[in-house]
């Protein structure tokens, strides 16, 4: 009984008053803050919208998420928890418990949709297609492979980055291309959400990946470098299969595309590495871009344009900051 | 000599872009117990964004900290801003919220490390706004 209970490790209390990471805290406080739950949104507002779309583009559209629910799903149940287990600090660890856990909510809001817009028969079949859609299965099979127990930490946190920051944009795209045609607005108004999340979350294991390889040896850096670049590769392959196999009817497989290259680009950056496709290849329609960052203008003051000088736009300027 | 001023936190992304951008830039250290490096006499601010869900916190503190000294508030001519689109309203707001409170242009918003695409922008549009071409580090 008394070697038993010397084998159990018990973990030290948490003091989030003594940090060894500021970044930790910093993230924290963001998610924390940034809590939400689908019932915040008036989902049912889009019930017209929704009886405006064809019968293939709703079936589509929920085909779309119940793959998006499969990324949430292994993100929620696998991929953080793995994640906590090679946590370097207590407050990484309690941070990646906040990440499964908003994962959970990701997962949960789709059927919040699914429960608002669509018939049960339609959806039940639709999660149907996912678990026998070759490509959606390709896709989690090789991130499961780096969740695997044994595998290696920084390995595990790249396919994390990309499934937080890449994959999830093949699904991401069409909440977007409906609100850019003022269709299904709340919905794009949940995605929004989740977006953000997920940007969080891209951003916060990818700097844990920099920290983690700036303890590494420089031929590890390069095998981690390109180990990068190969899942990458991979990854792309699956998602132009499966984007194609999702958008070639409504016609959209070569916007959706641009839109995978702009996005693995910016996973690439959260690991720290410099972007894979030509800015030509990731030019994003406008129109897309204003979706996601709706109000949000394109400021280029050196293009001379009138609109883009501001100055004096009403802010939040937190003054008990500023001293002036 | 104008010049540029930049805060990039231990993430990085900014440092990269400046890096690859070839000009001389002075950072805000991310410790307030270093010592601020020597400023040009003019310069454009380059801010990451770092806004919570309500638009909150978009400034870094240490870039308070640092425009709250009159002195270098003086100096200040233009802000470029940083952020990630998918945090969708609140996009590189670090810039709005600078060019409101200093009165200054807001010139420019990329997203993380910029693309190539973004450094040329930048260079060729500082170039342009400081009416000089001799602003390469030797």
């Amino acid at each position: 009984m008394k070697d038993d209970a010397q084998r159990i490790a018990i973990p030290r209390a948490i003091n989030w008053n003594r940090l060894q990471d500021d970044k930790d805290l910093e993230v924290w406080n963001r998610l924390t803050v940034n809590f939400w739950l689908p019932e915040k949104v008036p989902l049912s507002n889009d019930v017209q919208s929704w009886a405006t779309l064809t019968p293939e583009e709703q079936t589509l559209t929920i085909r779309v998420f119940t793959g998006l629910t499969l990324l949430d799903t292994i993100q929620n149940a696998v991929g953080a928890p793995a994640m906590m287990g090679d946590a370097i600090t207590p407050h990484e660890e309690a941070v990646l418990s906040n990440v499964a856990f908003m994962e959970a909510v990701h997962a949960r809001s789709y059927s919040s949709i699914f429960s608002t817009l669509c018939s049960t028969k339609e959806v039940d079949e639709a999660f149907r297609w996912s678990e026998e859609n070759p490509h959606l299965q390709a896709k989690a099979r090789a991130v499961l492979e780096t969740y695997a127990p044994g595998a290696d930490p920084l390995k595990r946190k790249i396919a994390s980055v990309f499934l937080e920051s890449f994959l999830f944009y093949s699904g991401f795209y069409l909440p977007m291309y409906w609100s850019s045609r003022a269709k299904l607005t709340n919905t794009a108004d949940l995605i929004r959400l989740i977006i953000r999340d997920e940007a969080v979350h891209g951003y916060y294991i990818g700097y844990k990946f920099q920290r983690g390889m700036e303890t590494q040896t420089e031929a590890r850096r390069q095998e981690l470098k390109d180990y990068a670049f190969n899942l990458l590769f991979e990854l792309y392959d699956i998602e132009s299969r499966y984007t194609e196999e999702l958008y070639d009817d409504i016609g959209l497989t070569e916007e959706v595309k641009v839109f995978l290259h702009y996005n693995a680009n910016k996973a690439l950056q959260n690991l720290g590495f410099e972007a894979l496709f030509p800015p030509e290849a990731a030019e994003v329609n406008p129109a897309i871009l204003a979706a996601l960052s709706p109000d949000s203008e394109n400021h280029d003051f050196f293009s001379g344009s009138g609109s883009s000088y501001v100055i004096g736009r009403a802010v939040a300027t937190e003054d008990e900051d500023w001293d002036f | 000599m104008p010049g540029l001023v930049y805060f990039s936190s231990a993430s990085g992304n900014t440092a990269r872009f400046i890096s690859q951008l070839g000009l001389a830039a002075a950072r805000i250290p991310v410790s307030p117990k270093e010592a601020l490096p020597e400023l040009p006499d003019d310069y454009v601010l380059i801010c990451p964004t770092y806004a919570d869900g309500e638009g909150r916190g978009a400034v870094p503190k240490q870039v308070i900290r640092f425009l709250n000294a009159p002195e270098h508030r003086a100096r200040l001519r233009g802000v470029i801003a940083t952020g990630n689109r998918n945090f969708g309203r609140f996009y590189g707001m670090a810039g709005d919220v600078i060019a409101a409170k200093c009165a200054v242009p807001l010139m420019y918003k990329f997203e993380l490390a910029g693309t190539t695409a973004d450094l040329a922008r930048v260079r060729e549009g500082l170039s342009k706004f400081w009416g000089t071409e001799c602003l390469m580090t030797a």
